[in-house]
């Protein structure tokens, strides 16, 4: 048994047999190319470079598909090299100077950009020769007409060695049977190392010579967690890992079988469980889980790491793409709550270093003072509307006036779009976030002109409790079990059911199972949860009696002391 | 011609999407960009419209970068650089 230990790329355990994966050894040729044939010869570059950069779309499309548009920015990158002078001028240079075959001027000028990356002592940066290489490999495989080695040769679940993958293999692993890979370059920061990690497949990397230690059909346990390969496993170290991984299985296969199953009391108390939605990627995980649809989508990402605010096409596009893979259930989209430090960002007038963030210019207020951007989103959620069911969600209101403002922009961007002759569905439900102490007080009020409401328990207890969970002198007074929270938030379940509406929870609380029980027995009508917690939810919810946790909800109510509430509720 | 120093004010360095950025801006400009970096005592120069190029220079966190320019669009050219390097190329 030998251990060998590298970087933790990716966490997981994988117990299979090596495969050893060799890319083509690429032998190339210095061959003189008479004066008359140069021109051809540049031309025949200039060809492997437009087939490369139809190469990069085919993968572009992949990556989008399967990893999503975070990822697909690295075939951007890709396509950045592709184009770079070094790359495009350099090669028909040294053709046309030294008089030479294309895939000789090509690896001659790769290397001198190679020999400056090595040379660098930041590990992040030295890592980006790697994409050099992945795109290098390509153009030579196109001018050599060589196909490129692929890990379909893979027969069998296995475990994958090799020197270095390039991140256009990392892409294929899924579907070609690897467990886990192992390498012997690469650092965490690399891509193949991210993009191993989104797709769930353990890796360590950076090992040095375990493609040289390890031989095909080699028994090899891979361990993510600690950045650790065992070559020949002793017996007791297979079960001891066998017996890790399996716990692992059971579990996730116990809370599997829950995918599609209601949620339901023992004593048959039906809950609707929904999901709450960062970012476009994470779809594929809400549409796994089968929730009752997505209870709050925040949009806020479309808003970061740019210049200006998504434009109404952009953002279309994306709540279109979401509705209709949810169709027919709801899609809850949340106007964009961000702050003001934001706004100098996107190019518009804005606050300067805010005191107190948290209860400055963010939210509503915010798109209330830039009202143009409210109804660019609008109209983009509205549009949405045509090809599922949509509904929006108003975030950070504390009055009246707010909603009513909102609610006069929101009909102005219908009668728009009603005018441009785009033929929308007769009502979109638009309800508000209730997280601001004043909204819940006032809900009576506030519920005349919204149709629905969501609780956002996180402000909402930091706003209740003045607490400012960053703060670490004061972190510890943050408490969900608080009495004046739990009355607060009886208070809001009860005055939205005498108006006949629907209150959903959509803050961490929900996602928290040990909070469950008061949440099931306040009568919520849903909880919307974080994908990754949802089946846990879940579990917990199948496990209680409705009549236990509202009996427990209505004594907690005469408490005054949060540890009294937080034994009661772990009781049940 | 004209020349300007800055200073990498983002925390993770010109790696690839600042990189990025900076060389899809000095692509859209006619002038000539180079970006130049002292290393040991020795000034490297790069193309500021080549990707590998800057990233070559691994320029991190504080270190300074000349960026001269050259041609009949370098000022606007140089603005806009700016307003790269003061917005932290929107990493922060």
């Amino acid at each position: 048994m030998i251990v060998i230990k590298g970087v933790a790329a990716s966490p997981g355990i994988a117990i299979g047999k090596a495969y050893v994966f060799e890319p083509e050894e690429i032998v190339i040729n210095r061959l003189d190319i008479p004066k008359k044939d140069v021109r051809f010869e540049v031309r025949r570059f200039k060809a492997a470079l437009e087939a490369t950069f139809r190469d990069l779309d085919a993968a572009e499309g992949k990556v989008l598909r399967m990893l999503g548009k975070e990822h697909a920015r690295l075939i951007d990158t890709h396509r950045l090299i592709l184009k770079d002078p070094l790359i495009t001028k350099d090669v028909a240079k040294r053709i046309q100077k030294e008089c030479v075959n294309a895939e000789f001027a090509l690896s001659e000028a790769l290397e001198v950009v190679n020999q400056m990356f090595e040379q660098m002592a930041d590990e992040f940066f030295r890592e980006r020769r790697h994409d050099l290489f992945d795109v290098g490999k390509r153009l030579l495989s196109h001018l050599m007409k060589q196909e490129k080695k692929t890990l379909s040769d893979i027969k069998g679940p296995s475990i994958l060695v090799a020197r270095n993958l390039l991140p256009s293999d990392t892409i294929s692993l899924k579907e070609n049977n690897v467990l886990g890979f192992v390498t012997d370059l690469g650092g965490k920061t690399s891509h193949t190392a991210i993009l191993a990690q989104s797709m769930e497949i353990p890796a360590v990397v950076g090992l040095s010579d375990a493609s040289h230690r390890i031989k095909t059909g080699d028994k090899v346990i891979l361990d993510g967690e600690q950045g650790l390969v065992i070559i020949h496993p002793s017996p007791e170290a297979v079960v001891k890992y066998e017996k890790v991984r399996q716990k692992s299985i059971i579990e996730e296969a116990a809370l599997e079988s829950l995918v599609g199953v209601p949620a339901v009391t023992q004593d048959g108390r039906e809950f609707k469980m929904m999901l709450n939605l960062d970012t476009v990627e994470e779809l594929k995980a809400v549409l796994h889980v089968k929730g009752d649809g997505v209870g709050l989508f925040r949009t806020e990402y479309l808003y970061l790491n740019r210049s200006e605010a998504p434009g109404e096409e952009e953002q279309a596009k994306v709540y279109s793409h979401i509705a209709k893979s949810l169709d027919p259930l709801p899609l809850t989209i949340r106007t964009a709550d961000i702050g003001g430090d934001r706004l100098t960002q996107l190019g518009l007038e804005g606050p300067k270093n805010e005191m107190n963030p948290f209860m400055g210019l963010r939210g509503i207020r915010l798109f209330l003072r830039h009202t143009d951007l409210l109804k660019t989103q609008f109209r983009a959620i509205l549009r949405a509307s045509l090809h599922g069911h949509v509904q929006v969600l108003l975030p950070m209101v504390s009055s009246l006036r707010e909603l009513q403002s909102a609610r006069r922009i929101f009909a102005q961007a219908q009668q728009e779009l009603l005018a441009e002759g785009v033929k929308l569905p007769k009502k979109v439900p638009l309800g508000i976030m209730v997280e601001i102490p004043s909204a819940a007080i006032l809900l009576d009020a506030l519920l005349e002109e919204a149709d629905f409401v969501s609780i956002g328990t996180n402000d909402l207890i930091q706003y209740v409790l003045a607490v400012d969970r960053i703060n670490e002198e004061v972190a510890h007074l943050y408490d969900p079990y608080h009495p004046a929270v739990l009355r607060l938030l009886q208070h809001v379940v009860d005055v939205t059911h005498k108006h006949g509406k629907s209150v959903t929870l959509c803050g961490e609380m929900a996602s928290d199972p040990k909070s469950v029980p008061l949440l099931v027995g306040l009568g919520l009508d849903v909880l919307s949860v974080a994908p990754r917690m949802f089946l846990r939810v879940k579990q917990a919810v199948r496990a209680l009696k409705w009549s236990d946790t509202s009996e427990a909800v209505r004594r907690a109510l005469s408490f005054s002391d949060s540890d009294q509430i937080r034994r009661l509720v772990n009781e049940l | 011609m004209k020349e300007k120093t800055f200073v990498v004010s983002n925390r993770l360095g010109m790696h690839a999407r600042p990189a990025a950025l900076f060389v899809h801006a000095a692509c859209r400009r006619t002038c000539r960009v180079e970006v130049v970096k002292a290393m040991n005592g020795e000034d490297v120069v790069v193309n500021g419209k080549s990707v590998m190029g800057i990233m070559m220079l691994a320029a991190a966190f504080g270190e300074k970068l000349r960026v001269r320019v050259d041609g009949p669009d370098e000022e606007a050219a140089l603005k806009e650089f700016e307003g790269l390097f003061a917005r932290k190329f929107d990493e922060e």
